[in-house]
């Protein structure tokens, strides 16, 4: 079976969620790889969300918010837009390639748009392959150098 | 142990060191002329840096022996994780003492690296180094007078909680020697201890509540100036004036000392109890406060924050979610 990449989306409830229904109401076809969460506002979405989500083994994180000017809140949709360059820096830095991190503005009325994103977005990941960060976190992994480690040094707490 | 002291049995203490700087246990003597005190009240049974015990004496002791072990410094080698879990043995109360033990610490900064590109730094590479025989540390090594052994080293750096179970935590690089003293008070004078694996010796609130600094609501910032770059004017928030503060994601507890010494906070108290990712919740914080709406302005402004995780992670790497470089 080929791969098919976990995308954690983080919809705004005002425009991009109202906009994901109305690809739904509308039996517009999209991946089905995007696992949606509801928030109230982009501004809402905490770097510690997106990076718990690569944690817990997201494959990718998409992140959708009202256009510009459009946020009911006024400026949440800026605070997510800054939030995401430095998030997108960091991830850079520690490995994760920044094409798994995407921020996008959706309204309330694209419907089509946010199908074609998904489709997109899914498409993307399917190429990059999976992201294994929860593999690759977690401690005492069983590669051939730790188990080696392990050995080793269970072979010293039974000499000691 | 002297006669005037019968009621009351003196505590057993020990202090030990992983992967550390050395600083920790410096704190413990910065008691100074309390340490009277502190040896009126407690028998230290294991402290490598300044007694002269050995590991067989440890070995030796009966399980929960000990009262309370201060263990500083980081996991990073078998050596380290071996003494932690025959602490933890012997130990009644476990204290992670310090931002090494408490998340990683500045030796967790080695995460960005794997163990490899760190031996090729370290053994090949540096400037001070001739290894022309391209000698590297190995665990066992048979010479003809029999077998010699080093500790393994781990790839990754980890806190001293992802080896055995830690009771309290006492986060500082170094921990505020007056902390120490409470905590250490409380536990002879037998007070009620807080619940298990909470952070001692710390307040639940961010260092920006205790700084005295000039702080506006809405902090807004065009430009990140690195320390050096920009004259502090002794008084307004270094946010404010666009130098990284990790106050707003930082424990007070500290004394705000190295912002009382013009010098913006590092970190090195951990996050506060809401947020378990001091890093993620600094971005938060630091990005709400840039000052424009535009994406090109947004990566101008962002371009002068130039390295993000080792900023944001200086204390905390091992100990985040993303606890090293993939």
């Amino acid at each position: 079976m080929s791969f098919e990449p976990k995308i954690v989306s983080f919809l705004c409830n005002w425009c991009s969620y109202t906009g994901a229904d109305l690809a739904g109401t509308s039996r517009m076809k999209y991946a089905a790889n995007i696992r949606i969460i509801r928030v109230m506002c982009s501004g809402r979405v905490d770097p510690t969300f997106v990076l718990k989500a690569f944690r817990e083994g997201a494959d990718g994180v998409l992140i959708c918010g009202c256009h510009p000017g459009d946020c009911h809140y006024h400026e949440g949709n800026y605070k997510c837009l800054r939030r995401y360059k430095l998030l997108t820096k960091y991830i850079k830095q520690m490995g994760i390639d920044d094409k798994r991190l995407r921020l996008e503005w959706i309204s309330a009325s694209e419907g089509k748009q946010f199908a074609e994103l998904a489709n997109e977005m899914a498409e993307t990941l399917r190429n990059l392959g999976p992201a294994n960060i929860k593999d690759k976190l977690d401690f005492f992994q069983k590669t051939k150098s730790v188990n080696e480690d392990e050995n080793v040094e269970k072979e010293k707490m039974e000499a000691i | 142990m002297t006669t005037e002291n019968k009621e009351k049995p003196k505590l057993k203490m020990a202090v030990y060191w992983g992967a550390a700087c050395g600083g920790c246990c410096v704190s413990v003597l910065d008691v100074h002329e309390k340490l009277f005190d502190v040896v009126a009240a407690a028998d230290l049974v294991f402290w490598p840096i300044a007694l002269d015990f050995k590991y067989k004496d440890l070995e030796a002791m009966p399980d929960g022996h000990i009262d309370v072990t201060l263990f500083n410094g980081a996991i990073r080698n078998s050596e380290n994780k071996y003494i932690a879990m025959l602490l933890r043995q012997k130990s009644k109360i476990m204290v992670a003492y310090g931002s090494c033990a408490h998340m990683g610490g500045i030796p967790g900064l080695a995460n960005f690296s794997t163990k490899e590109e760190l031996f090729k730094r370290v053994y090949f590479e540096s400037e001070s180094t001739l290894n022309s025989e391209k000698i590297l540390p190995e665990p066992d090594f048979k010479v003809k007078e029999g077998d010699l052994e080093l500790p393994v080293f781990y790839n990754d750096v980890m806190p001293l909680n992802k080896v055995v179970c830690v009771d309290y935590y006492l986060p500082g690089c170094p921990p505020q020697t007056e902390r120490l003293l409470e905590v250490f008070m409380a536990i002879v004078n037998g007070s009620e201890l807080p619940s298990k694996k909470s952070v001692i010796g710390a307040y639940d609130k961010t260092q920006c509540d205790e700084c005295e600094r000039k702080k506006t609501d809405n902090k807004k910032i065009k430009k990140f100036y690195r320390p050096w770059e920009i004259e502090d004017d002794g008084e307004t928030c270094f946010l404010e004036q666009g130098v990284i503060c990790m106050g707003p994601a930082t424990r007070g507890g500290c004394g705000v000392r190295c912002i009382k010494g013009n010098a913006p906070c590092r970190g090195c108290y951990g996050p506060p109890p809401d947020s378990p990712d001091p890093g993620a919740k600094m971005m938060s914080a630091v990005a709400t406060m840039i000052d424009a709406n535009e994406d090109v302005e947004i990566d101008k402004i962002i371009e002068d924050i130039v390295d993000p995780a080792g900023t944001f992670y200086r204390f905390s790497l091992p100990g985040s979610i993303i606890r090293r470089k993939l």
